[in-house]
């Protein structure tokens, strides 16, 4: 599975102009309100493997009445990298691996109660659907938001069929057994 | 508190419903609280009996056993022309698609539960007007429903669903036939004015996406209510 790359994001935000290490964790955080917020040593090393690699290279130093501060910038190399990335295929996950499915399936097979935990799951799924709709819909919301909010709100609906289908199987199932 | 409301004085509640069509049951004994002002959504599978429920607490039709009180009536005892009299003032409907009457303009479609109610034609076309404007749909005012979008023609019904300034308003699928931005666009319009008016909404939908703009979830299986937890 590819991870989501850190250093083509630092890239990304790097298109918009030459920026300092801070402002590059702070306009992260803010772009990706869901995703977990950067370290900072996360963002300097990652900013010096760029250097190394001729993606990005330092503009300048300046304090600016602050502590001082090293601003990169993208090299011609840097933005080709990210074109070829931005627009390269990831490949459809099967997200075999996920809990909610290992949970369920040890269940059966340890002969407990799958159907009570795919309706507390199911509470919870909604829980946190209702809290992602509420900010989606929150007046002035940003698009980063609200595109953050859509992409694990429809995520956490595929769970939520995945689990409708796996409690009407289970129904059927138990249904075929009892009968037999 | 019960375990299937969401406040000790519910709005609209049912016992015990049972309601056949002929010989399938599609209520089964089905239970469910609406508290003044609460977004509810009741979900479940196709035939599990979601709107056979919804058509029970709107007084549409009557259930064969079982209690609906509204406001502190049975509504399932109240003669037809009672329950035809609440159905215009204190309930707001929106189906699927294809409740809009088509040789109205999008204006007149709203006006007419106004006209209805003997307001005047000046009065009820201003206040159509507003509401048309609160749905985001002012400049489709004097377009036919078939000149419209999807997403536009269910907003003027939801427009004309809530001109009355119902206490409750039963919607069954508002956007099954929208796209997701359609359907976004419609849930939330219904959503705020509710929650701003203050009004109790039925919301009956089978896509968890519709059922998560609600306070509250309730799902039907095989016509029984299921709980399945209180909003926070």
């Amino acid at each position: 599975m590819i991870a989501m790359s850190t250093r083509h994001i630092l890239l990304g935000l790097l298109a918009g102009g030459p920026s300092h290490g801070y402002d590059l964790k702070r306009r992260h955080d803010e772009r990706f309100p869901q995703a977990r917020p950067l370290a900072y040593g996360q963002v300097y090393t990652t900013l010096q493997r760029l250097v190394r690699d001729g993606l990005a290279e330092v503009e300048g130093t300046g304090s600016d009445g602050g502590p001082e501060r090293t601003a990169y910038r993208a090299t011609d190399e840097g933005a080709a990298e990210l074109a070829r990335w931005a627009g390269e295929i990831a490949p459809p996950a099967p997200f075999v691996t996920n809990e909610i499915f290992a949970k369920v399936v040890v269940s059966i097979l340890s002969g407990g109660d799958p159907e009570t935990y795919l309706r507390a799951q199911r509470t919870a799924h909604m829980a946190r659907m209702r809290e992602l709709t509420a900010l989606k819909t929150a007046p002035g919301g940003d698009l980063a938001t609200v595109l953050s909010a859509d992409y694990a709100l429809n995520h956490l609906d595929a769970d939520l069929r995945w689990m409708t289908t796996t409690a009407a199987r289970l129904t059927t199932l138990t249904a075929e057994v009892d009968a037999g | 508190m019960s375990n299937q409301g969401g406040s000790p004085v519910p709005l609209l509640a049912a016992r015990d419903l049972v309601k056949a069509h002929g010989r399938t049951e599609a209520l089964r004994g089905a239970s469910i609280e609406l508290a003044p002002g609460e977004i509810l959504a009741v979900t479940g599978a196709s035939g599990s009996g979601k709107s056979t429920l919804l058509h029970c607490l709107a007084g549409i039709v009557r259930p064969d056993t079982g209690a609906v009180t509204y406001a502190g009536e049975r509504l399932d005892r109240l003669p037809e022309r009672r329950l035809s009299e609440l159905r215009r003032t204190e309930f707001g409907v929106v189906f699927q698609f294809g409740q809009l009457i088509p040789e109205l303009t999008a204006l007149d479609n709203v006006a007419l539960p106004l006209l209805l109610a003997g307001t005047s034609r000046q009065q009820a076309h201003a206040t159509a007007g507003e509401w048309l404007e609160r749905f985001g749909v002012r400049g489709q005012a004097e377009l036919r429903p078939g000149a419209m979008s999807g997403g536009q023609a269910q907003r003027v019904a939801l427009a004309r669903a809530l001109v009355t300034a119902p206490k409750v308003v039963f919607a069954d699928e508002p956007t099954g036939a929208l796209d997701s931005l359609a359907s976004e666009q419609v849930m939330t319009a219904l959503t705020h004015t509710a929650r701003e008016s203050g009004t109790a909404v039925l919301l009956i939908t089978h896509d968890a996406q519709v059922a998560a703009y609600a306070d509250r979830e309730v799902q039907l299986t095989d016509g029984m209510v299921e709980a399945l937890g209180v909003a926070a």
